[in-house]
């Protein structure tokens, strides 16, 4: 090399005979970043859970020990385990029956114009404030709000209150119930469950629908066989968005719902008021590990090719 | 054969957007409603009132001032690490590239109160008070991911063979980057920083837990939804915050459609 090439085309020249320095360069800086700020703080939790504390002092004692999972096992603690995972569930089935027609609408019918009307009319309330979402509902269920004012106005109060004398599922008023917080939940979640399955729906060739016609196939059929099974994956790639989030929230129980806590107000309440991180962490430990599980099997299933 | 949507599929997807819009379209109502004390419907008047008394307080001001700072230097840092993973993922075949993307996505594929106590104990174990930057740590590592997403996906479009002519051709890296990989992916760049913007200005769940005494606004609304103490005022802040997201997310969707895929598909 000649002393007169300059410093950048010097750079250049050793990048281009040792490609790892540059990848080296590229992968550090966000490797260091992800790796210590929040690989190390889900550590820093991990270790946490397997501490216990001290019932006498109510500090925490720093040894080891499985205690505080033992606590998880409690019939009250337990109860939110279970009441957490059914909801999640809840939610994720519903979603998935209200997004598969708008996935599949927008798939395959959508062109031109109201292609664009369909990704912004999706697009739209999924950036939207998930805040501002909650509270709108917040405005609809108050029992002065619009949904009471629809019943009344059609007179059709007697099956509101029919339905909130259901135990379980009803209550005072709907802001108060399980009802208001699983149609917030499905509401603030749905566009997570839509955009999935249309992308994996729009991958489905109209020839193998026409094939599927020309055998003799139904509707109802070719839906039930071809379509359902090929838009699967993309359900499960929604799933995993709708069950995580549902899992891991506390705002939306909070406000809208009974007194029952879920999984992450749990997590709140130990870490904040009482003091009591390593049963938050033990807590936080659930979802991550239901989340594993359920990650494992989705990959199983293809999901990701469809995300 | 393009065959016609049955009448059942066309109501239950309009129903279905309906079921997405009303709910958004129903604040925009409430901020000019007269009634001040409860959520009543329909409004028993209209006014453009409480727009005047928003503008004139100071806690709203300030609470706006902190999230636009915040979600600014958020978008700059995942703007930097995200193009950084995203280059490095979409040109190379390396050990450990998969467990890269997945390290990515995790923090988002996590239920974000497990991101906010993981830093909230990380933050008491270091003993680091919090402040602006704990909130700006846990915001730029959850918005990665979107700028990320958007420069792999525009990577992959690129073809390599242009950066390879380039080089031929006698360009060095840098010359290279500036007038071949930039002009390219520049969009997409843009696309993911209003996105992650977005993301940042919106985001509760974790700041909760990283904010020492400063307020959001998202925590700012999050007050007034637990204990609502002025139902106007929140009213129209609400109009407002949907109003300010919209900006970044129609910018994204111009700026990039037209192309394979289209930012913000993921949040």
């Amino acid at each position: 090399m000649s002393d007169t090439t300059s410093a950048p085309s010097r750079i250049s020249d050793a990048f281009w005979r040792q490609p790892t320095i540059l990848l080296l360069l590229l992968v550090t800086p966000p490797l260091l970043w992800l790796g210590i700020v929040y690989l190390g703080s889900l550590f820093a939790l991990l270790a946490q859970s397997f501490f216990s504390i001290d019932e006498f002092t109510g500090l925490v004692r720093y040894e080891f020990t499985l205690k505080t999972y033992a606590e998880l096992l409690r019939a009250s603690n337990f109860d939110i385990l279970i009441r957490t995972i059914v909801m999640a569930s809840a939610v994720t089935i519903a979603s998935a029956i209200i997004a598969f027609p708008i996935a599949y609408y927008a798939a395959r019918y959508a062109r031109g114009r109201w292609k664009a009307v369909f990704y912004l009319g999706i697009m739209l309330p999924l950036w939207s404030s998930y805040l501002v979402k909650v509270y709108s509902w917040k405005l609809i269920l108050a029992k002065e709000g619009i949904l009471n004012w629809f019943f009344e106005t059609l007179y059709l109060s007697w099956i509101l209150e029919a339905y909130l004398a259901i135990p379980v599922v009803g209550g005072n008023s709907l802001s108060v119930s399980w009802t208001g917080t699983f149609l917030v939940f499905v509401y603030v979640w749905l566009p997570f469950m839509i955009l999935p399955v249309q992308a994996a729906l729009e991958r489905v060739p109209p020839s193998m629908l026409e094939a599927s016609g020309d055998l003799g196939a139904s509707s109802g059929q070719t839906l039930r066989h071809v379509i359902l099974p090929l838009a699967l994956p993309g359900i499960i790639a929604g799933s995993i968005f709708t069950f995580s989030l549902t899992m891991g929230d506390y705002i939306i129980p909070q406000i809208v719902g009974t007194s029952a806590r879920m999984i992450g107000q749990a997590v709140y309440q130990f870490q904040g008021t009482a003091g009591n991180i390593p049963l938050a962490a033990a807590f936080a430990v659930v979802p991550i590990f239901v989340m594993g599980i359920y990650l494992t099997l989705a990959k199983r299933a293809g999901a990701f090719d469809a995300l | 054969m393009h065959s016609k949507a049955t009448l059942g599929l066309k109501v239950a997807a309009m129903c279905g957007l309906l079921f997405l819009h009303l709910p958004i379209l129903l604040i925009f109502v409430y901020a000019f409603t007269t009634e001040d004390k409860s959520y009543q419907w329909p409004p028993p008047g209209l006014t453009l009132q409480w727009f005047g008394v928003t503008w004139n307080r100071p806690d709203v001001w300030e609470a706006l001032g902190l999230s636009l700072r915040v979600a600014a230097i958020s978008t700059v840092i995942a703007m930097v690490l995200g193009t950084l993973c995203a280059a490095a993922v979409a040109r190379f075949r390396f050990f450990g590239r998969e467990t890269i993307s997945l390290l990515v996505i995790l923090p988002i594929a996590l239920p974000g109160i497990i991101t906010g106590i993981s830093l909230r104990s990380a933050f008491n174990i270091a003993d680091i008070p919090f402040s602006f930057w704990t909130i700006v740590l846990g915001h730029a590592t959850f918005c990665i991911v979107v700028v990320y997403n958007n420069a792999v996906a525009r990577f992959r479009r690129t073809s390599s063979s242009l950066v390879e002519a380039s080089m031929d051709l006698g360009a060095t890296y840098f010359q290279t980057l500036r007038f071949v990989i930039m002009p390219n992916i520049a969009t997409a760049l843009l696309a993911g920083g209003m996105l992650a913007f977005a993301l940042s200005f919106d985001e509760v769940i974790v700041t909760t837990f990283t904010a020492g005494q400063q307020q959001t606004l998202p925590i700012w609304m999050l007050e007034e939804l637990v204990r609502p103490r002025q139902r106007p005022v929140t009213n129209v802040v609400a109009l407002l915050v949907v109003l300010v997201t919209f900006v970044p997310i129609l910018a994204a969707y111009y700026l990039t459609r037209g192309t394979e895929t289209v930012a913000g598909q993921g949040k």
